[in-house]
């Protein structure tokens, strides 16, 4: 079977919010074969935190479940799917709103979509009640700079 | 997380580092809270410097910490932003809230 991606990795695990870190190194590892500069990197680590965070705290509102994760390479671009088989979403478009949250008093801060939405270029969320939640976010990673290679001649002085 | 306490002018300073995440902002909610209210300080600073990633995470952590404190009557401020860190709480809005400074941290 050929992928239509140049690379491609899945990523299974329970819902513990240690796990938060791992997903997010992991990604970045496997993202890094793009060649992204730090600041790039770092969008991505964002991202997928939040993404995972909100499948571990809300999806299954820290029961136990699977959170998947798969990112695929296409050219010069990151696609990556991050989902849960919890709870889901009723109203996206309020879920999706900078500050509204449903667990203020866990001391979070409604920021996460807006976050997901400007580190990625693009941030898509689908999501079932009862089912879960599914969201899928993609990165250009800007080609560098080519480098000049300055070219020497040997002189050889006889 | 290291604490630190000035005694003479009441100042504590937390200088996290750790990565603040879901995982990472229990433990250092539990440990802050605690430390304010037994010095019940003037100033409360949280200093970035070695935080080497944030999420969202850190806004709920700065927020709550800012109602603390000032129920207690003392005031907060965060210290010496990454530039990744600055770009997180500004576009939550909690600066034009938390004043932000610049201290050395040596010592
Ligand atoms: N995977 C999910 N399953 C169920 N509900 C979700 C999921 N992700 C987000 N939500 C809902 O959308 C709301 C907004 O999510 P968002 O990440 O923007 O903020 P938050 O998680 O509440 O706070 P923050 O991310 O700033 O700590 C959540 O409060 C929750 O109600
Ligand atoms: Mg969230």
């Amino acid at each position: 079977m050929k992928s239509e991606f140049e690379n491609e990795m899945k990523l299974e695990f329970i819902s513990k919010s240690s796990n938060e870190a791992f997903a997010r190194i992991t990604v970045a590892a496997f993202a890094s074969q793009l060649d992204p500069t730090i600041e790039e990197l770092a969008d991505i680590k964002t991202a997928v935190s939040e993404a995972v965070t909100n499948c571990i705290i809300h999806g299954y509102d820290n029961r136990q479940g699977i959170v998947k994760v798969v990112a695929k390479l296409k050219e010069n671009e990151i696609i990556i799917e991050i989902s849960d088989k919890g709870k889901g979403i009723e109203n996206i478009e309020i879920a999706k709103e900078p500050l509204y949250t449903t667990k203020p008093n866990l001391e979070r801060s409604g920021m996460g979509f807006t976050i997901m939405e400007s580190f990625m270029d693009s941030m898509e969320v689908e999501s079932i009640v009862g089912l879960g939640t599914k969201i899928t976010m993609t990165k250009k990673i800007k080609p560098k700079e080519e480098e000049t290679e300055e070219e020497f001649e040997m002189i050889t002085k006889e | 997380m290291e604490t630190k306490f000035y005694k003479k002018d009441k100042v504590l300073v937390f200088k996290i580092t750790e990565e603040i995440d879901d995982n990472s902002v229990q433990k250092i909610r539990r440990r802050a809270d605690y430390e304010i209210e037994r010095y019940m300080p003037k100033r409360v600073i949280f200093d970035f410097d070695s935080v080497s990633f944030m999420d969202s995470a850190g806004i709920g952590l700065i927020i709550g910490r800012y109602k603390f404190t000032n129920m207690l009557g003392g005031k907060l401020e965060v210290a010496n932003l990454t530039p990744a860190v600055k770009r997180i709480f500004e576009m939550s809005g909690i600066l034009r809230l938390i004043p932000v400074t610049r201290i050395r941290t040596n010592n």
